[in-house]
């Protein structure tokens, strides 16, 4: 092991997103020395791409709200199936969690009283979103960096070494997690990856691991991901022993650009819905009025004079359908194109050109009005956008515990996109930034907690692991003749978006299983030109491993569950069946054969004071009749006891 | 729709050549989409940094026919089909693969802006701000650290030895944007642009601002206003008897 580099920290964060970093500060100031490991450059990661903003019912722009309204929408978002734990935490903490990053210096759009502006966006009772214009991700990404070069600052002024305690690796992949004495299912002792530009590899010695390296939908044709989007976490975390719920659960945006070809995917925010923008099909129809479901019906607009009412006077009008949560509306999208009534170019039309003044739309979606200009030649403020769904977001994830972000292997957290339960089967807009700050911190002080106890007895890295490691990085140059990994990820790519797609059915996800075997049957054998040295053939074939294993958890997990909720459409079981909704199916690998296995295990109960925030016959929508045997409205209950 | 472009992209290292590749080009694509069909295709091994391929993370920074532009927001269709294409690094940063730099001189140059200093006297909760004055410093927030603008700037392309006496244009916005924060504690920030950044080296001929993917009046709205302030603070006698007598500078 010669041409090994070895570092030594109490907590090693993979990942330098929202949730990455957020989670680095808490640790670092719990007084640990702690490792950001990124795969693109320090400021980079796909946080920077999140647009309208972070749900957080601070209440500025509308006094109503409170945490209780926000875990009931965030519950109702995620068809019940959430981990309420998470839900709630994440309600009550948001709002703290935004405004200490006013104390790092963030700067958020404001209200005319000085205060931190929300805006509406899907699913939110209220307008709850803390943003800066459209670019909301950035602003967060930005802060979090920031907050931590200044206690890297600290740290100068202090040691004389701006980076005694807290230092980011960037452009370098983890590749896998290693097991304290080499025992596969022991707890977590680090971590191998390798420097993208030189290729060296490199192992980090800690007690505590985060993961915090977002999502898979690199594993998707059409996408709005970048291509760090590999499903590592996921991947390692199973390989290590842990467990994946909900991978069935991948989130469509309603809308990604369609055209030109080579920008489809990237997305469009939900703001320009939340600001006044409307769906309509080729006749010109505002469609979204025909597609309130039953369990939503009631609290939105069925004219299209009370939907734009609500924008000035929501306490005396409905809210427009086109703010139903995101899985309505793309499902909503993808049928009226399939009935023929879509645009040129395979999508409907988003207008807001002729929903608010040209400036308005420039000040408000600056970036929405850039990106269309620049790459599709459209003017929003004049024209139509067109829009289709897009694989955006994955609830699925690592199972870690609400309070501490611990997984169930000992050393091993998680936090973010990775993790799974917060969001249920459907994730909210705006929920996403929210649950990286919540959750950054948690996680943050319970890998902190963790590695300051295992300190005195520091689990160890085997020499022998190392070596398995660094044989099973270099075996696609070891190989000669084999197909290229670009060819295998693009086949990849289009069985996934074919047949586990947005609409799912039987027959395709038995297909994509054949398929994603083959493909990794295949994939054993693929080869790699070149050396070591940033060579992004043999990167891709490195990451193309762990798509194939997570690809594999969403379709078994898609073809397992026999109904349609949230982020998981069936078109042979298109009802919501109240059995399943306290089904989670979880996924681990097999220790002995290496493939994925599937279980069955219980949602987490909810607690009465929760379920009392709910009205039974709201419940009854969800739950079984069993499930609400003992539950009385509370109402009710106080007026039988007078 | 669908042609053979002629493209020239830098290969190996500082010491590296252009080499020529005839590649694919379809309706609507970007140069990002070109190398990637270069990656895909004929040179599995070619480097390059992107992201989110929107315009929005600021990764994909090169040189096309010499102008510093990112690629993913560089459409083929402002050039002619004949056209030859050249792709190549930035130059003011060291090379270390094809279009991949160095540029670590930039998180160096980050690190020693004093952070953003809390009021003392204000709860997380309690900040209350203006739109009107926030405005001043989002503008400079939008920006996504593409580094066109230091790699434009002629100060330190043309003259490395200038780099250890000069922020560049990116990190004096990032001065202005805590200058003009409504709420930072500090007020020494002009101090710090004159004595740490360089700030008077710039001779304002607005070739950052001209390069900026985000449209950021980088000098009119930051280097300008921070080059007054200088002059206000330290040229300015009555300023400097204010300073003398209250020692606010800290």
């Amino acid at each position: 092991m010669t041409d090994l580099e070895r570092h030594a920290y109490d907590v090693l964060v993979i990942g330098a997103g929202g949730s990455g970093l957020r989670a680095a500060i808490e640790a670092r100031e719990a007084g640990l020395r702690v490792a950001i490991v990124c795969k693109s450059l320090f400021g980079k990661a796909h946080t920077v791409m999140a647009e309208g903003g972070i749900a957080a019912s601070m209440g500025n722009s509308n006094p109503h709200d409170n945490w209780q309204v926000h875990f009931g929408d965030t519950m109702r978002g995620g068809k019940f199936l959430n981990n309420p734990r998470m839900a709630e935490l994440h309600a009550k903490e948001a709002p703290r969690r935004v405004w200490e990053l006013e104390t790092y210096g963030a700067l958020f759009d404001r209200t005319p009283e000085g205060k931190i502006s929300q805006r509406n966006f899907g699913g939110h009772e209220y307008a709850r979103l803390a943003h800066v214009g459209d670019r909301t991700g950035l602003e967060l990404i930005r802060t979090l960096q920031q907050k931590i070069v200044s206690l890297q600052q600290e740290d100068e002024r202090e040691f004389g070494d701006a980076e005694a305690r807290l230092k980011v690796f960037m452009e370098l992949t983890i590749t896998e997690l290693m097991h304290d004495g080499g025992a596969p299912d022991g707890p977590v002792s680090g971590a191998f990856g390798y420097w993208r530009e030189s290729g060296r590899f490199v192992l980090f010695d800690a007690p505590a691991v985060v993961l915090a390296t977002g999502g898979i939908g690199k594993s998707f044709k059409v996408t709005s991901n970048s291509w760090e989007y590999t499903g590592d976490g996921h991947a390692l975390a199973l390989r290590a022993g842990a467990k994946l719920i909900n991978m069935e659960f991948v989130q469509f945006h309603p809308t990604g650009m369609v055209w030109p070809p080579s920008v489809k995917g990237i997305l469009v925010t939900e703001s320009v819905r939340g600001d006044g923008g409307v769906l309509r099909n080729s006749e010109g129809k505002r469609f979204m009025f025909e597609y309130v479901p039953e369990v939503f019906r009631g609290q939105y607009a069925t004219t299209e004079e009370e939907a734009d009412g609500w924008y000035e006077d929501p306490e005396h009008n409905k809210r427009p359908p086109e703010l139903l949560p995101r899985d309505e509306v793309a499902r909503a999208i993808n049928s009226e194109v399939k009935e023929g009534r879509g645009s040129e170019h395979g999508g409907v039309f988003l207008d807001v050109s002729t929903r608010l003044p040209a400036d308005e739309i420039k000040r408000r979606l600056p970036s929405m009005h850039h990106q269309f200009l620049e790459l599709a030649d459209v003017d929003i403020t004049a024209q139509p956008m067109e829009v289709g769904p897009t694989c955006h977001y994955v609830m699925g994830g690592i199972e870690v515990d609400p309070d501490t972000g611990a997984s169930s292997v000992p050393g091993l957290f998680a936090v973010g996109e990775v993790t799974g339960g917060m969001h249920g089967s459907n994730r909210l807009g705006g929920n996403s930034l929210g649950d990286l700050l919540v959750f950054g911190q948690r996680t943050g002080a319970g890998a902190a907690a963790y590695a300051a106890a295992a300190s005195k007895d520091r689990p160890t890295v085997i020499d022998a692991s190392i070596d398995a490691v660094t044989a099973t990085a270099e075996e696609p140059f070891q190989r000669e003749g084999g197909e290229s990994p670009y060819t295998l990820h693009q086949e990849l790519q289009q069985v996934m978006n074919d047949l586990v797609g947005i609409i799912r059915r039987e027959p395709e996800m038995q297909e994509a299983l054949d398929k994603l075997a083959d493909i990794r049957e295949r994939a054993a054998h693929l080869s790699v030109e070149g050396r070591r040295q940033f060579n992004p053939g043999w990167h891709l074939a490195l990451d193309l491993r762990n798509m194939l294993q997570v690809s594999e958890c969403v379709a078994r997990s898609a073809l397992e569950r026999q109904e349609s909720r949230g982020g998981h459409t069936r078109e042979d079981f298109p009802g919501m069946d109240a059995k399943w909704r306290s089904v989670n199916l979880a996924c681990h690998l097999d220790p002995a054969t290496g493939m994925v296995q599937l279980t069955r295990q219980q949602v987490p109960t909810i607690r009465d004071d929760l379920m009392h925030l709910f009205e039974r016959s709201e419940l009854e929508k969800y739950f079984t009749t069993e499930e609400l045997a003992d539950f009385q409205d509370v109402r009710q209950g106080e007026d039988d006891q007078s | 729709m669908t042609y053979d472009g002629h493209f020239r992209v830098w290969r190996g290292d500082d010491g590296g050549e252009l080499v020529d590749y005839t590649v694919e080009v379809n309706e609507g694509e970007v140069v990002l989409d070109i190398i990637h069909r270069l990656q895909a295709t004929q040179t599995p091994d070619l480097a390059v940094r992107w992201n989110c391929k929107a315009g929005k993370c600021g990764s994909c920074s090169a040189e096309i026919n010499g102008h510093p532009r990112l690629m993913c927001m560089t459409r083929m269709s402002i050039f002619e089909e004949a056209d030859t294409i050249t792709v190549t690094p930035m130059r003011t940063f060291p090379v270390i693969r094809d279009l991949v730099t160095d540029v670590s001189y930039n998180y160096e140059k980050a690190r020693q802006i004093p952070a953003f200093e809390p009021p003392a006297d204000l709860e997380p909760g309690e900040y209350r701000m203006a739109q009107v004055d926030v405005g001043r410093s989002q503008e400079f927030r939008k920006c996504i650290e593409c580094f066109l603008c230091q790699d434009v700037c002629h100060v330190i392309r043309d003259h490395e030895d200038n780099k250890a006496a000069y922020a560049g244009p990116r990190f004096f916005i990032r001065a202005a944007e805590l200058a003009m924060h409504p709420l930072d504690a500090r007020n020494d920030r002009a101090t710090f642009a004159r004595d740490q950044q360089g700030v008077g080296l710039c001779n304002i001929t607005k070739c950052c601002t001209e390069v900026c993917p985000e449209n950021i009046t980088i000098t009119d709205n930051a280097i300008i206003p921070m080059k007054e302030r200088v002059v206000d603070r330290h040229y300015d006698p009555l300023v400097w008897l204010g300073n003398k007598i209250r020692r606010r500078e800290h």
